[in-house]
């Protein structure tokens, strides 16, 4: 970065962002910069090996040096948290930037988690306003989403549990959506490959054996799956055209909570999701979060890394466009679901970025 | 005042390149005993010849310790993050080819693209409780290739050679190699995925962007080139 700021100054940022959370009641906690490299490669997949650094220890095996907070804290407060529970911590991430290696790969990040399943809306107001208020002086953007909206839209697409799932598993993967979306609604045709499955015996003429751990059960099974998909109509194209809106959708929070409810008319799935959006609308109100310049996005939140499934925001210097966030957070009730084995615990929480705080701040 | 030329120092590789840089008009050899890694190029002035193995020339390129480099584009791509702020191609040298391609068991009936790997993948998940497992020493164009064309819930294992039999083995589900006949893969009872290699490779002339090139040195290489018949 341009202009590095000296470790000593960051720090003494982090500490009094610490302080701030420290105030709204949270309990200051700590965790290993070492993570097992298991959990999180079975959370994000192959894919954070590109972007976290990872290293072998001979009695733990293969370990990352910890590239965001929120699952071990999660673990932690699984593990031996009480609730309703408020966290705050402050240290280093790692990430590996491959394809940018002008952005850090090890900086701070000062973070506030609500662990509290009373009131989802009001936690979520909570910790935006929480954060709004710190970064007001610096005068950044704000951007709000709401994953939440999206996936119950997916799930009410009139269509096959195996097809709704599929585009469910691959919400985060923007581009693989859109591919599986026009297959589904007719708008692309069918991988080669699949009309020779369509009839007669497929291992007809096969002279090699099943080799490997993937039965021949399996692929019966999903050629099955193949053939029934097959004469599954298409995803009617007024949805297709519904979900597109949603996705497209650029908006301030008010004008979007009319306009969702007019999508809701038509696309009664997402009723749910729209009354828990209206509620949260009314408790950023409630704390003074001025909505009516509050700025949505349709899309916001589906390439990050992270796992968030509901509420999500972030904070931009406009200024400085070419920093990443200052701040980013969301709702994550999904993984303390994949991390509590079952249990859930609905979280909400964000984080800061000290270094980029101060260097917007100096641009301000 | 000479620029450093890494060819790889044994094999096929060596000959072919030895014998591509001799139609050209440089003479590249080697000198002292068989077993001295030491070389000479005459028919130019002020070019300096390290023999190295070939695995390390991409290494050697991006540190700028050698100037010129000749190795394969699938090993380039594979060791350098952002290889192409690093090094650049001079010349594709029209031998060593390769595909990097990523194959699957030929009793797999219902695999034929990468979308069938990804949905594949997510139900073995589901069936056996961990990620699909692809062995392969290619890493970073792996993951890259399959990230692009976002497939999801597998894994690499490493394999560092004989990785046509981890399918048998059931240390893997599909694997990820340079084939040049496909004949190992046959033998093997595996199929490549349809859609082109991940990576085309064959050797290549390379050329460092880290090294220090002086006035002397950017000379010798403009002398270089028009003796190669490359364009500048």
């Amino acid at each position: 970065m341009p202009d590095t700021l000296a470790k000593a100054q960051v720090r003494a940022e982090a500490a009094r962002l610490l302080a701030l959370f420290e105030g709204q009641g949270a309990q200051v906690v700590e965790t290993p910069i070492l993570q097992p490299a298991e959990t999180l490669l079975d959370l994000y997949g192959e894919d954070i090996r590109a972007r976290a650094y990872v290293t072998s220890d001979p009695m733990m095996g293969e370990a990352m040096l910890r590239p965001d907070f929120t699952v071990p804290v999660v673990q932690m407060h699984m593990a031996e948290g009480a609730e309703p529970a408020r966290y705050t911590y402050a240290g280093e991430v790692f990430r590996k930037q491959e394809d940018d290696p002008h952005r850090a790969p090890e900086y701070m990040q000062v973070g506030y988690e609500v662990f509290d399943r009373a009131n989802p809306a009001a936690s979520d107001a909570e910790v935006f306003s929480v954060f709004s208020d710190i970064l007001a002086p610096q005068g950044l953007r704000a951007a709000t989403g709401d994953l939440g909206i999206l996936l119950a839209a997916v799930r009410g697409l009139t269509t096959t549990e195996r097809r709704r799932n599929a585009l469910l598993r691959h919400l985060w993967r923007p581009r693989r959506f859109r591919a599986l979306l026009d297959r589904f609604s007719g708008r692309a045709q069918n991988p080669e490959g699949r009309k020779a499955l369509a009839a007669g015996d497929p291992f007809e003429g096969m002279d090699a054996p099943v080799i490997g751990l993937r039965s021949r059960d399996e692929i019966e099974e999903r050629i099955a799956a193949l053939r029934e998909d097959m004469t599954t109509p298409p995803i009617p194209e007024s949805e297709v055209a519904l979900l597109n809106d949603l996705l497209s959708m650029r908006e301030t929070m008010t004008n979007v909570c009319e306009n969702l409810r007019d999508l809701a008319v038509d696309m009664p799935s997402i009723m749910g999701a729209v009354e828990r959006f209206s509620a949260r609308c009314k408790a950023l109100e409630a704390r003074g979060v001025d909505v009516e310049n509050l700025d949505f996005e349709g899309s916001f939140g589906r390439t990050t890394l992270e796992y968030y499934d509901g509420f999500v925001f972030g904070f931009y210097a406009a200024s400085r466009p070419d920093l990443p966030p200052v701040a980013t957070g969301g709702r994550y009730d999904a993984l303390t679901r994949v991390l509590g084995r079952g249990s859930e615990i609905p979280a909400v929480g964000g984080v800061i970025r000290p270094e980029l705080l101060l260097a917007a701040g100096g641009a301000a | 005042m000479t620029i450093k030329l890494g060819v790889p120092s044994k094999g096929r590789l060596m000959e072919k390149t030895f014998d591509w840089f001799a139609d050209r008009g440089v003479t590249l050899a080697r000198t002292g005993s068989e077993r001295e890694y030491a070389g000479a190029v005459t028919g130019i002035d002020g070019i300096e010849l390290v023999l190295l193995s070939a695995g390390e020339i991409p290494r050697e390129l991006a540190a700028g310790r050698i100037h010129l480099g000749v190795t394969g584009s699938d090993l380039v791509r594979e060791k350098l993050g952002l290889w192409e702020e690093k090094v650049g191609e001079l010349a594709p040298m029209g031998f060593g080819h390769a595909d990097l391609i990523i194959a699957v068991p030929k009793a797999w009936v219902d695999v034929t693209t990468l979308d069938d790997l990804d949905a594949v993948a997510a139900a073995f998940r589901r069936r056996h409780g961990f990620r699909l497992r692809i062995a392969t020493k290619y890493h970073r164009l792996i993951r890259d290739y399959l990230r692009d064309n976002g497939v999801a819930d597998y894994q690499l294992v490493d394999s560092q050679g004989a990785t046509e039999g981890t399918v048998k083995n059931e240390t893997a589900e599909a694997i990820a190699d340079i084939t040049s006949t496909g004949e190992t893969l046959r033998a093997n009872h595996l199929k490549v995925l349809s859609g082109g290699p991940v990576h085309r490779s064959q050797a290549t002339l390379f050329k460092s962007r880290m090294a220090e090139w002086s006035k002397d040195d950017r000379r010798i290489l403009t002398d270089l080139k028009d003796r190669l018949g490359l364009e500048d």
